[in-house]
């Protein structure tokens, strides 16, 4: 009931009417940022730190006004994933997979109606889990040791079979590359330089914002130059259909499943420290792959479920990120870790004592939470409209506004020219691959996690002195062990059952009709 | 000779302050402060907190631009400022012992120390060592004994990486408890302190080596115990309750510094104006608040006196980084 009391007076700070326009204008922000490739939450937090100085806001609508923008663009990421498949941040790169399919088959309107829905159930619940659990999830955030989070991204690396369903071999060809670039930068663990070749700035290692924009954004750019000859720009844009811009009530119930599992999935990843979002997307992707779709006939295509699984899990993580910035003052995410920063800055030491010493600040901040879900959800429905409008925009026109925004994007973040070269060398790959019929979510998750699991496995090592057996010895890894074997094995013998299906039906003909 | 010549000048205008006022000698146009990381690290911290103060109490006139140039653990800003930029006199630099710790092992390549000028410090945040509270080691003598005799059983965690700050604290302890094979000790680097200590809490290391600031939540929340702080004697307020290594009979001081270089070429007018602005502005209430609300210690050197200061710091680094074969 004290839960209730202090939620109460939360609303109490947060229901004022500079700090409800603080949120309605985070939000906006938020979404447009979002939206954009390139700038993702955490450097649109980044860049709103100043604005907050200077208006003079104090802590607590300071913080509404920051996180407004980090919520806003957790939903905004999905909108050029499904309208451009160029992932808006790196979360969203797993909206692409079936967001895309479902615009060119002249669903985009009910595949942004869906994702904003999706993303309000994640974000809610998510709210709800952190006003609720906190205290007790901090506690199961620290049964994590190294050895536990190196079984966690193994698992992660497990399941990526059950993603990319054409060719296991080439899509593990991807993950090593990624993996093999995760690798550039100064070792931590030694201290040593790895692959900088002297080069001092990619001694910190490359930037996945970078890969991300490059492979996604600028190959397809690369590639519509390619094309302009023969498709004169015009086949796909003037054509595409918008489709209907509210989900149906049929198609948000057959999604409910999806979006709780895939809720809960994100939820955790994002209480997790150092996971974070882009995680949570990938796992509630891949996880609703296995359940719903093993033979994988319909993800990737453009299923609906294949849409909403990823937004309510990158957005549940963003929620459970806040958990462990709060209550342990170590960030789930990069957008947390920006968020630990400000808070610093405005004299607020996160950490256990934070509920205690400024309940204020906590409460008001998790009822501005509830408050800019719910305008998202009023702003993004509505909007569905407008933002499908830039499938309407030429492609020889649009194309360079995202060269464009690409540029500004990653120049604004970094400051420095090297990167730009360095994204333009990614654009190039990107298109290689991709007439190479080489899938690019894998390098970007390789570059994601791989450092993360090299990093956890060797602390695991040093800590044992070098005994395997650290990597076994706790209940949760080895439950982590089973679900990463599993979720290993079992496409390989679906498929193999699924192609037998399929000459069965062949040879069958019409008569399976 | 630029030192002389500064030194006249200086001489010059305290001799001439009257008249000071009519004539300025110096103001920036544009200042602009670079903090060489992402937005939300230490040294972002340093360019903003100051950018603000300064505004607020009128040091500067209008506002100090900030711009994070990011990479190479400070080296991308460092080696931009030395090839493009040497010659400007409104650019100041966020620094702090991690730039000192690159400089010392030749992590800028093809950059020194002397490359640039040191104008003065903001504060410090003292390094501390604990564990625990219900550990066995109860301490920094119990700790060090354990490290002598078997360090395979001790795992130390830390928020810098390996040949890092919060690394060489433990290895300067060690070194003054006459350990003699450094390279035994059981370093895990962590991406921040605070992930060291969910670490240290989830009982996966042993002993934890951070600054102060970082660590005083979790010791208020009863979940870290300090062993000792390396400040050179007790600390003010809450603090003093934490003994100094110094008193348990490690004479060892490891203060992370925040503060700032400027360019190597930057007129000795833009320089001396600098570094008065900031021993204003260290003086200041205002500064008193920051430095207390984020846990900084007093450490008040400007001018040619921290440029020493930086200078021994980086042939200190150097020769224990040597001692344990991360440089050769």
């Amino acid at each position: 009931m004290d839960t209730f009391v202090q939620l109460y007076d939360g609303f109490a700070v947060a229901l004022s009417w500079q700090n409800l326009l603080l949120a309605l204008a985070g939000c906006f922000l938020g979404t447009m940022m979002g939206a954009l490739p390139g700038l993702g939450p955490a450097n649109g937090v980044a860049i709103l730190i100043p604005l907050a100085f200077t208006l003079g806001l104090d802590a607590v609508a300071a913080l509404i006004l920051l996180t407004s923008v980090y919520y806003g663009a957790m939903y905004g990421g999905r909108i050029s994933s499904i309208l451009l498949n160029i992932p808006g941040d790196e979360p969203a790169m797993m909206t692409c997979l079936d967001g895309y399919p479902m615009a060119q088959a002249g669903r985009a309107g009910e595949a942004l109606a869906l994702s904003g829905v999706a993303s309000f159930v994640g974000a809610f619940f998510a709210t709800w889990g952190l006003v609720f659990l906190a205290p007790l999830l901090v506690q199961i955030a620290l049964l994590f040791g190294p050895g536990e989070y190196f079984v966690l991204y193994t698992l992660a690396f497990a399941t990526l079979g059950g993603i990319a369903a054409s060719n296991q071999a080439k899509s593990a060809f991807a993950a090593a590359l990624g993996i093999a670039i995760a690798m550039i930068g100064v070792d931590t663990q030694t201290g040593v330089q790895r692959f900088t070749f002297g080069e001092v700035h990619l001694y910190d290692g490359i930037d996945f914002l970078i890969a991300i924009v490059g492979l996604f954004a600028l190959s397809e750019v690369f590639v519509f130059l390619e094309n302009r000859g023969s498709h004169e720009g015009g086949k796909d844009s003037g054509k595409m259909k918008i489709g209907r811009v509210t989900p149906s009530f049929k198609l948000l119930r057959y999604c409910t499943p999806t979006m709780i599992r895939s809720t809960v999935l994100g939820f955790i990843s994002g209480v997790l420290p150092g996971a974070g979002a882009s995680l949570g997307s990938f796992l509630a992707y891949s996880v609703e792959k296995q359940v719903s779709d093993p033979r994988s006939e319909t993800f990737g295509k453009g299923d609906p479920r294949g849409v909403a699984a990823p937004e309510a899990g990158n957005n549940a993580a963003s929620g459970g990120a806040l958990v462990p910035m709060l209550a342990l003052g170590v960030p789930g995410s990069g957008t947390t870790a920006v968020l630990l920063a400000v808070l610093l800055t405005l004299n607020i030491q996160p950490g256990p004592l934070l509920f205690q010493n400024n309940p204020d600040v906590v409460w008001g901040l998790i009822a501005a939470l509830f408050i800019g879900n719910f305008m998202l959800l009023a702003l993004n429905i509505p909007m569905v409209g407008l933002f499908t409008r830039v499938l309407l925009v030429p492609t020889h026109i649009l194309m360079p506004i995202v060269a464009m925004i690409a540029f500004i994007g990653i120049y604004s973040i970094t400051g420095s020219t090297f990167e730009l070269s360095m994204m333009v060398g990614f654009g190039a790959l990107g298109w290689v691959l991709r007439k190479l019929d080489v899938p690019l979510v894998p390098i970007i998750l390789g570059i994601l996690l791989g450092n993360e699991m090299e990093v956890n496995l060797r602390r695991a090592m040093t800590i044992s002195n070098g005994e395997w057996t650290a990597l076994f010895d706790s209940w949760l890894a080895i439950t982590l062990w089973t679900i990463a074997i599993v979720g290993f094995v079992l496409p390989i013998f679906l498929g193999k059952r699924v192609k037998k299906k399929m000459k069965q039906a062949e040879e069958e003909g019409p008569l399976s009709d | 000779m630029k030192m002389l010549t500064g030194g006249v000048l200086a001489a010059l205008m305290t001799a001439s302050l009257p008249f000071a006022a009519s004539a300025q000698e110096f103001t920036p146009d544009q200042p602009e402060c670079i903090a060489p990381a992402a937005a939300g690290g230490g040294w972002d911290f340093t360019c903003r907190q100051v950018a603000r103060v300064m505004r607020e109490t009128g040091l500067i006139d209008g506002s100090m631009r900030v711009q994070n140039l990011s990479g190479g653990g400070g080296g991308v800003a460092y080696a931009e400022v030395v090839n493009k930029r040497n010659d400007e006199d409104d650019l100041i630099v966020a620094a702090s012992t991690a730039t000192a710790t690159r400089l010392a092992q030749g992590a800028f390549p093809g950059n020194t120390m002397d490359q640039v000028r040191w104008l003065g410090t903001i504060g410090a945040d003292y390094g501390v060592i604990g564990v625990r509270p219900d550990s066995e080691y109860e301490s920094l003598e119990d700790l060090m004994t354990a490290l002598a005799e078997d360090p395979r059983q001790i795992s130390i965690g830390g928020g810098s990486a390996t040949g890092g700050w919060d690394h060489l604290k433990v290895l300067m302890t060690a070194q003054e408890a006459g350990i003699e094979d450094l390279r035994a000790i059981k370093y895990i680097a962590f991406a921040g302190g605070g992930e060291a200590i969910s670490q240290l809490l989830a009982g996966s290391l042993q002993a934890y080596t951070g600054d102060l600031s970082e660590g005083m939540g979790f010791v208020e929340s009863g979940d870290l115990r300090i062993l000792a702080v390396l400040a050179p004697e007790r600390l003010d307020g809450e603090f003093s309750e934490f003994p100094t290594a110094a008193e348990q009979g490690y004479d060892v001081v490891g203060a992370n510094w925040r503060g700032f270089y400027a360019p190597g070429d930057m007129s000795d007018e833009a320089y001396d104006w600098w570094v008065s602005q900031l021993d204003t502005m260290y003086a200041s209430d205002a500064w008193k608040e920051v430095m207390e609300n984020n846990g900084l210690a007093d450490l008040d050197m400007h001018g040619e006196e921290f440029a020493e200061f930086v200078a021994g710091s980086v042939s200190d680094i150097e020769q224990i980084s040597r001692d344990i074969g991360l440089v050769q």
